[in-house]
């Protein structure tokens, strides 16, 4: 279902990534700061799909709720926000200890189980901090809560302009992609890949396959969460809304189609989904039907010919 | 204490359990036999209510409504199986997500279109539209309505499934579905009957409801999450699990959003209880979900003889 | 002391009302080849699949190396010097052959929380993995995928990845399943290669290559050991004449 070819030179993706350190000075002379928010806000879902990759793609472990993530860092910026806190290490401290801490315990039971249950199990992880943050009223409720001011950082990080936003966001989208091709090519990123295909074979071989499996649970918790962070203080608003499972489900499409299991799939995915957003809404306001439909098309239609994204490795046999 | 109060506290969570067990007894029958997922179970929800309030605006008869939505539900049921899932039931269950999610903004756009983005209210006949009292007690005659409707269906599906010989080859197939293939069984007849009759059990639930909230774009998109947790603490593939598990959730869900900050208040200030209260009962139904998973992973329910 | 190297102590396994495993009683001693052998359906998995973890005895006790390990899960019991091969090929197929006994070597020295540093340039691990390729004779084939390479090849994969894991006893469970008759005997000439150096518990069906390989042996009916004894014994046994040889070799 990939939309690329599985082999793409190193050569393009350094281009597209230097491409993507000099956007904001493209935008600037052609003068469409328009496109800054929408690259911006498309990096920030990027990183997003390239955590999600991490244990989807990577790691076999289907998560319908990795939206929450999201929230979860929004409202860590949100919530200090609230009480006046802008420190920006305050947030962004927060951040990591609240998504990995709730990625911890719910990944403690969700990675029991496995098949149908892991993915209904995700969901309803997510929804319920949906929910609850619904039911906080103090914090908004459903009507979300307003940002007056970004997480403060010294001088040299700050992130008040939309061009140091969108620079921060570049050099934690940079960071995370160094990080998981570090990751995936270490021996902890072995085991992970492992036991995606074949968890049986990698416990006899001396795994404790779970406890690696949670790990990177967690770490794909963090950085989703870190991408949250950034959401929220790009947005300035932030609501239940953006961890509803709607989300969730279109970050499995941006890491799908863009070749799961892959370092750059997810950005290629990411890109492809923002263009389809506002492509189609710019066309129809029922865009909704169009991609779904698409959606449909690419599961029912699309392995034959494209060849499947698990074509890079053989489909490991579902039923056992 | 008010007794009344409780009374029809209980009968809300009744009702809600009810509504839950129609959604989740053909979600289980779907994941337990096809190994499926649905994420789209619940657009017949919104289906059924919205074709049911079509007929009795245009009709006024809220039998008739039900009726066409019923005929209707199932016929969408089946085409959905057997266009898109019947080719997918062996693929990877990423599969299933993707598509019927594809499915849930397909159908929610569509309603779009056709009855546009208000919600449709359905006018109840003048019959149902009282309340009955009892002593002190008064209570809505629909929620009653609600309530004996949901125990007669479960009832019915109870009969089917342990008396007829379809009923014999679902419960087969929940457990052990190669048998029932070795059986020489037309299995593929089995699965349209199983999935279009789940379809119609939700889209029965979302007309039963409809009357009360009204029919409304993604009505059915939050319920069916609370009807997953059913499933899961009920077991996979079990009738009787989602029934007790749809009874459990939706009393401890409407009781815990009347009661929890009263109890909350017995051990803090009320002003921290009135804060947590709304936020924990939201949590509870997902704490119980957690805590069976813990202790019994398999569900509370699983269908006999499967591993 | 001279103590067995593997010790089962009447081990029962019930699934329902099956009896799978009965009464077992087995040792295996340092440096020996012991083979099990048994009609189909005798519980030969069941059994290495109870001493390797991945199913849990009904009763019974399991020591190695004079620690009882019944309770052990399989990836312990594996960092614990037992490993295990699978009848049916159990591999990591989207990986090199390479790649896969990596794993195994990386699985058995314990460091798998390493989060920055490519196991592509770990020349000591990768070393010691294509001297278990070596040893099964597959190291002209490393960089191929192992789902790619015939079936014989990846039964010698399986091989190779337990011995990579530098096991104090090796389980394999039918290691020639399936296999041609010209694949047969490079299997028997691999494991006759480790003989004398490693502890085998070998499953086998094909009689020739349990007669060439193994020390003694033990009759497996019903999921009890009906028999222990030396090759020679065992052959001549008139019970497991009856029990078993007689029906393959009638």
């Amino acid at each position: 279902m990939r939309i690329l070819p599985k082999t793409v030179s190193a050569g393009v993706y350094t281009g597209f990534l230097a491409l993507l350190a000099i956007a904001p000075w493209i935008f600037s002379v052609i003068d469409e700061p328009f496109y800054l928010d929408l690259l911006s806000r498309g990096l920030i879902l990027a990183i997003a799909a390239l955590s999600l990759n991490l244990i989807l793609g990577y790691g076999g472990m289907v998560s319908l709720g990795h939206a929450a993530y999201l929230g979860i860092g929004a409202y860590c910026v949100g919530i200090p926000a609230y009480y006046d806190f802008y420190n920006g290490w305050l947030h962004l401290g927060l951040t990591v200890l609240v998504s990995g801490l709730f990625a911890l315990v719910t990944g403690a039971i969700c990675l029991r189980t496995k098949g149908v249950y892991f993915i209904m199990i995700t969901l309803a992880f997510s929804q319920m901090v949906y929910f609850t943050f619904v039911s906080l009223e103090e914090y908004g409720g459903d009507d979300g809560l307003v940002i007056y001011l970004r997480s403060e950082f010294p001088t040299w990080l700050s992130m008040e302009s939309p061009v140091a936003l969108y620079y921060w966001i570049f050099t934690v989208l940079l960071i995370t992609l160094f990080f998981i091709h570090r990751l995936v090519h270490a021996r902890f990123g072995r085991v992970i890949v492992g036991s995606r295909f074949n968890e049986d074979r990698m416990q006899s071989l001396g795994y404790s396959t779970y406890r690696y499996r949670l790990t990177c649970y967690v770490i794909s918790g963090v950085i989703c969460g870190i991408a949250g962070m950034l959401l929220g203080n790009f947005t300035s608003f932030i609501s239940p809304e953006m961890m509803g499972w709607t989300r969730s489900g279109e970050l499995i499409f941006m890491v799908v189609i863009g070749g799961a299991g892959t370092l750059f799939g997810p950005l290629v995915g990411t890109a492809a989904f923002v263009f389809l957003e506002e492509f189609l809404s710019y066309i129809t306001i029922y865009w909704h039907l169009i991609f779904g439909l698409m959606l449909i098309a690419l599961v029912l239609f699309g392995k034959g010919g494209i060849h499947g994204w698990l074509s890079a490795f053989d489909r490991k046999e579902k039923r056992g | 204490m008010d007794w009344n109060l409780l009374i029809t506290q209980v009968l809300n969570g009744l009702q809600l359990g009810l509504l839950l067990f129609l959604l989740a007894s053909g979600l289980t029958l779907i994941f337990g036999i096809m190994d499926f997922i649905n994420l789209s179970h619940g657009s017949f929800y919104m289906i059924g209510a919205y074709f049911c309030g079509t007929v009795v605006s245009m009709s006024g008869s809220l039998l008739a409504g039900i009726v066409v939505g019923l005929v209707c539900t199932f016929a969408i049921g089946a085409a959905v199986e057997w266009f898109i899932a019947r080719r997918l039931y062996r693929s990877d269950h990423l599969d299933h997500v993707l598509v019927t999610f594809g499915l849930i903004l397909v159908f929610d756009t569509l309603v779009h279109m056709i009855w546009g983005a208000a919600g449709m209210a359905i006018r109840l006949p003048d019959v149902l539209n009282g309340q009955v009292s009892l002593g002190t007690l008064v209570l809505p005659t629909y929620r009653l309505v609600i309530i004996t409707s949901g125990l007669l269906v479960a009832a019915i599906l109870y009969i089917m499934v342990s008396k007829t010989r379809l009923g014999m080859l679902i419960r087969a197939g929940a457990s052990n579905r190669t048998m029932v293939e070795a059986l020489g069984v037309n299995i593929n007849k089995l699965f349209l009957i199983v999935f279009a009759i789940g379809a119609t059990m939700s889209g029965f639930a979302g007309m039963l409801i409809a009357p009360i909230t009204e029919a409304s774009i993604g009505m059915g998109n939050e319920i069916i999450i609370i009807a997953f947790v059913v499933v899961i603490v009920g077991g996979i593939g079990s009738i009787k699990g989602a029934f007790y598990a749809a009874l459990i959730i939706g009393l401890m869900d409407t009781l815990g959003r009347s009661y929890l900050d009263d109890v909350l208040e017995l051990s803090m200030p009320t002003q921290y209880a009135e804060t947590a209260a709304p936020a924990l009962s939201a949590m509870l139904v997902y704490i119980l979900m957690a805590v069976v998973l813990a202790f019994r992973p398999q569900g509370l329910f699983p269908p006999a003889g499967s591993k | 002391m001279n103590q067995p190297l593997l010790e089962v102590t009447d081990l029962n396994k019930n699934f329902g009302g099956i009896i799978a495993t009965n009464r077992l009683y087995l040792s295996v001693e340092q440096g020996q080849v012991h083979a099990v052998i048994g009609p189909n359906g005798a519980g030969k998995t069941t059994l290495i699949s109870q001493l390797s973890g991945q199913l849990k005895p009904t009763s019974g006790r399991i020591d190695f190396e004079g620690r009882n390990i019944t309770g052990f899960s399989t990836a312990r019991r594996a960092r614990a010097g037992l490993a295990r091969s699978f009848q049916i090929t159990s591999v990591i197929m989207p990986m090199t052959l390479l790649e896969n006994v990596m794993l195994a070597v990386q699985g058995s020295d314990g460091h798998s929380f390493r989060f920055w540093s490519s196991v592509q340039r770990d020349s000591a691990m990768i070393d010691a993995a294509m001297k278990s390729l070596v040893e099964v004779g597959l190291d002209d084939r490393a960089d191929r995928i192992a789902a790619q390479v015939s079936h014989g090849e990846r039964r010698q994969l399986e091989v190779a990845m337990a011995l990579a894991m530098g096991p104090k006893l090796l389980l394999l469970d039918e290691p020639m399943a399936g296999m041609g008759s010209e694949e047969t005997a490079r299997m028997v000439e691999i494991l006759s290669g480790l003989k004398g150096d490693k502890a085998i518990l070998l499953i086998e069906h094909d009689m020739d290559a349990v007669f060439s390989l193994a020390d003694s042996l033990s009759v497996l009916v019903n999921g009890h050991i009906i028999a222990t004894d030396t090759v020679e014994k065992i052959r001549n046994n008139s019970d497991v004449q009856r029990a078993y040889l007689g029906e393959e070799h009638a």
